[in-house]
Order: C-alpha cells, then structure tokens, then sequence
C-alpha cells in the first residue's frame, strides 16, 4: 500500500516536471538552430550584441532597482509601524497590498493614463522622465503583494516591539532604531522580497507598454513578433534572470540565522 | 523629598482599568519591588515609568523633574526586560556599547566603559560572541550590562530571572543586588516569585487588581500582612474566617485570622500544656530543609512547617498532637 502511494506520487512529480521542463527544453532545442549546420549559440550572440536587448535590458534593471529601494523605504517602515503600533490595521493593509494582484496590471495603467495625463493637474505623462517616475511607481504598486509579505513575514519572526523599548530606553532615535536594530533583523526578508521584485519587473510588459517606455518586457515581444530563433533565446535568458534571483532569495534564507522570538 | 515620586497615577485600556490611583515615593538607592500576580498593573507602572505607556492620568516625577509626557529616549531610564531584548545582529560588545553610541560618547569612552561593565557582570572572554551563542543566564547579564553602562537614573527590571532555572536564578538575583548596591542605583524590580521579593527588596509594594494591597520593608510586609490577599500571596498563611476562628480559638473577629505555618508548635499528643490544641496529622510534604504537615484540628486544617533535622523528626500521617499558637503570631486582616 505505502509502496504504491510512493510510486503514484513518484508519477505526479514526474508528469509535474515534464510539463516544466518539456517546453523550456524545446524552446532551448529551438533558439540552438539558428545554423542551419547544427546546434549553436548564435541566436544568443545575435541577441546579446543587438543594441535594443542592451538598451532595453539596462533600463529594465535600472527601474528594478529603483522600484526596489523605493517598494523598501515605503514597506519596510510601513509594515513595522503596523507591527508596533497598529496590528488592528494589518487585515486591512493585508488586503491593499493584495490589490495588485487582484485588479488587472491593464485596468491599472489605464487608471494612471486617465489620472496623470498630460492635461491633468499632475502630468506625468508629459515627459520622459516623468513617465519613468510613473513607471517606477507603477512597479512598486505590482510590487507590493511580494515586497509586503516577505518584510511581515521576517518582522513577525523577530520581537519588534521589545527590541524597539530596548533601543527607545537606550536613548535611541526612530531612524537609529530602524537602521540599526530594525533594518539587519529582517534584512534576509528584505532581500527575499527584493529579488522577488527584480523578477516581476524585469519580465513586466502592459504597463511599460501602455506607458510607451522603453523596457524589456515590450522588447521580447516586439523580438517575438519579427524574429524566429531569438525570442527563444530571449526567453531562456529571461527565464535564467528569474532563476538567478529565486537561487539568490533561497541562498540568503538558508545564510540567514534562525529566526528568534526572543534574542 | 523622594527621588522617583508618583501621584495618582491611572491607567486605562479602552473600558478596561489597569492601575488605580497610584501613589510611591522612592528614595535614591532604594531597591524597590513590584510583587503580585499577572495581570496586576505592576508591569504597566514599570512601563508608565519607562516611557512606553502614557498614564491616563496622574504625574511622574524623578529628581524634581516632570518626566510623564516625556519620550523614553530622553528618560535616561535604563530596562532590563523578561526576554533578555538583546539585537541579534549585534555581538556582546556592541550591544553592550549601543547605548553609548546612541549618546555620541567618543570610541576611547565606549571601549573602556564596555570594558568594565563586561568585567562587572562577569562576562570576560564573551565578548564577540553573539546573543544566540550565550546561555540564559549570559544573555540577561549581557541585558543588565547594556542598561548599567549608560549609567541610568533609575533602573528597572522587569522580571528578568523568570525565564531562567533555580540554579541561576539564584546566582543572578544575588550579583543583581551586589551590582546595585555597589553602584547605589535606584532599582524597581517586578516579580511574581515572593521569595524573589523578599530577598533582594528594601521595600515591597504588592499589588492586586492595579492597586497597591500593601507597602513596607520586606520582613514587614511577610510577618503583618494587610489584607487576605497579601497573606494569601506572601506565603501559606492559615486564613481563617470568623466562624473558624471562634470555632478553633474561640475569639471573635471581623475579616480574617492569619496564621503562618512556621508559627505554630507541634507539641507531643500526650503534652498537658494549658492553651493547646488537639490536632491530627493528615499529611505531610518533604520541602528539603521544613517539612509541612496538614493538621487537623476541630475539622479545620491548618498548614503546619517544622525544620527538617533528622529523620526521625518526620510524623507519619495519624499521629495525634498538640498545636500551641501564640497570641502574637496570629494577625487579624482585611
């Protein structure tokens, strides 16, 4: 009976894998063709040296980065002034954080589209750099699910409000006791989050898009719709980008020292 | 006129009363402590004190100085908290320093006064060691040297030897009234443990129910209790009610008779001495150095101690004796 348990949940892996792997390998298989004489890299060369995949691909960093350091500076005080001060809020700031996820990435582009346009009281479709201010915080809105519950998460394995007194009656001052108590407790968390971020930006397309910016996810597409053999070339290097930073969350989790109520 | 003084302090959760009327005069050195069971107001009043509640009402003053509305950073009141509250980012040394550093001392200052308390709270040879490779007992006297090196106005202590075992416990309370008593910190020590009370306080403040039950020097509080429930909680007391007492004594009281265990004399059975009462052991506990016997006499049973000298001191269950209570040791409470 147990043996064959095992061998039936030895099965749902197995198929389970192979509907991952299999199209990942074919779209492998695929972007190794571009030579007629046999496999080769040369749809990867191609991609790399193109001056759109760089342009792109360094604008999409950048606004991840970006949206990561500002999804940090608003979370994280957010979340530990909830933990501390407010927990009757945490449902309801539970609930705002899940919004993104919740209402569609087009509906809310279309909402920023109507709010900020360039004839509105706030116009930050009118330029360049504006738009990518209303990029960027568009991102740090996608962000929000993922960033929120990674920093609660880390908050709730440490006892903030003690170790806030502790600081308080120790003279410190709130940005001291973030920086300095607050900040490297939950810093595994922060990371976790952060990484999370950078994959979900780095492959967004409709807001940046319908924003009309020059990011990555609108390139992969406009690569796909013209080329054969690099869109899947872009997408195996997308898809390592991804890997890269889930490998990256599970290797500061696993560095990271086990949470501990009480120190 | 008092170092820490407190006047009708109030403290209210929602509908929920926790402290009522508060009222303490503390004088510089004094160790005092908070003694009661939980949910008694008293870790709210330490924490009024500290700066992490406000008072709904009522005033704290330390040094002449009206600190109520003032933030805790600027207390100059340091806290030593049940669950040790160490950063674990931070090894010995920094936590230790984290408050001076806070108060912009230069570097030279911190090393050596980090120095000293670690030597103080005997904790050379751990210093780069981090919270989560120290003992219980090493993180609460890393916990004590962080709140003693900045040298606090008033330090308190909210029962920091609950979460430890006896052993240390016991060597912990011991190096805590050393400390205190050298340096002649005022001291303000919350405790459930009587016996944790009664050994380290000047004085003792037991609180029931957010008030205070009763106030005085330790040996005062435990041989003339106030009220039932101060006997009740500083010890075994025998308490009984008025019909008892007439039926066992033959006195007429109001509140309650308290009897402490170790007051009453076991008499041999066959013992002619006027005064005495007949009694009948129903039991008894081995407690290490005493042992307690329930006796009874008049169908009332009453907690009897005896030390534990020899052996043979032990009475086996239905041994019949006499019970000789002095007039003195029996005191009428609220």
């Amino acid at each position: 009976m147990k043996s064959t348990s095992r061998l039936g949940a030895w099965v749902a892996i197995a198929i389970g894998t192979l509907y991952f792997l299999l199209p990942l390998i074919a779209t492998f298989e695929f972007s190794l063709k571009m030579n007629r004489d046999g496999y080769s890299f040369e749809a990867y060369k191609v991609v790399l040296a193109d001056p759109g995949f760089q342009a792109t691909f360094g604008y999409s960093t950048l606004m991840a980065v970006l949206t990561i350091i500002v999804g940090i500076l608003l979370v994280v005080p957010t979340a530990y002034w909830i933990q501390l001060k407010l927990p009757r809020l945490r449902p309801l700031v539970e609930f705002i954080t899940l919004l993104p996820l919740v209402i569609p990435a087009i509906v809310i582009v279309f909402g920023y589209l109507k709010l900020y346009n360039s004839s509105s009281w706030l116009p930050l479709t009118g330029n360049e750099r504006a738009t990518d201010l209303l990029l960027m915080c568009s991102y740090v809105t996608l962000a929000l699910p993922y960033l929120y519950r990674s920093v609660d998460a880390g908050l709730r394995a440490i006892d903030v409000r003690t170790l806030t007194e502790a600081a308080e009656s120790l003279g410190a001052s709130w940005p001291s006791i973030l920086l300095q108590v607050i900040f490297p407790n939950v810093k595994s968390a922060i990371l976790s989050g952060a990484f999370l971020t950078f994959a979900v930006v780095i492959g967004e397309f409709t807001m940046a898009s319908l924003l009309g910016r020059p990011a990555f996810g609108p390139y992969l597409q406009l690569i796909g719709s013209n080329r054969a053999y690099e869109p899947s070339a872009l997408a195996i290097i997308a898809f390592m980008v991804t890997w890269a930073a889930m490998g990256l969350i599970q290797v500061f989790a696993r560095n990271a020292r086990p949470a501990r109520k009480t120190a | 006129m008092a170092y820490l003084t407190i006047n009708n302090l109030h403290k209210r959760f929602d509908d929920h009363v926790v402290v009522h009327d508060f009222n303490m005069h503390i004088e510089q050195g004094e160790f005092v402590t908070f003694l009661g069971p939980s949910g008694c107001g008293k870790t709210t009043v330490l924490r009024m004190i500290a700066g992490f509640e406000t008072p709904t009402s009522g005033r704290i003053c330390v040094g002449g100085e009206d600190i109520t509305q003032q933030a805790a950073q600027k207390r100059g009141i340091g806290m030593v908290f049940q669950s040790y509250a160490l950063f674990p980012n931070m090894n010995v040394t920094q936590n230790i320093g984290f408050g001076l550093k806070m108060r912009k001392c230069p570097a030279d200052d911190i090393k050596r006064k980090v120095a000293e308390v670690i030597k103080l709270v005997e904790l050379s040879g751990k210093e780069n060691h981090y919270p989560h490779e120290l003992s219980g007992g090493q993180r609460q006297r890393v916990a004590l040297a962080r709140a003693l090196v900045v040298e606090p106005r008033i330090l308190l202590l909210d029962e920091p030897l609950s979460a430890l075992d006896a052993r240390i416990r016991k060597n912990l309370r011991e190096q805590i009234r050393d400390i205190q008593r050298r340096l002649g910190l005022t001291t303000i020590f919350v405790t459930h443990d009587q016996e944790e009370a009664l050994t380290m306080s000047d004085r003792i403040f037991v609180m029931n129910q957010g008030r205070v039950e009763q106030e005085g020097r330790a040996e005062i509080v435990y041989t003339e209790p106030a009220t039932e429930f101060v006997a009740r909680f500083m010890g075994n007391y025998n308490l009984l009610g008025a019909a008892d007492t007439q039926r066992l004594l033959g006195l007429n009281i109001n509140g309650h008779l308290a009897i402490r265990p170790e007051s009453i004399h076991v008499l041999d059975g066959h013992s002619q001495q006027d005064g005495t009462l007949a009694g009948t052991i129903r039991q008894h506990q081995l407690l290490g150095n005493i042992i307690r016997y329930q006796i009874e006499s008049a169908g009332i049973t009453l907690q009897v101690d005896r030390l534990n000298r020899t052996a043979s001191d032990l009475m086996p269950a239905g041994t019949e004796v006499r019970l000789q209570i002095s007039r003195d040791d029996m005191r009428e409470v609220r």
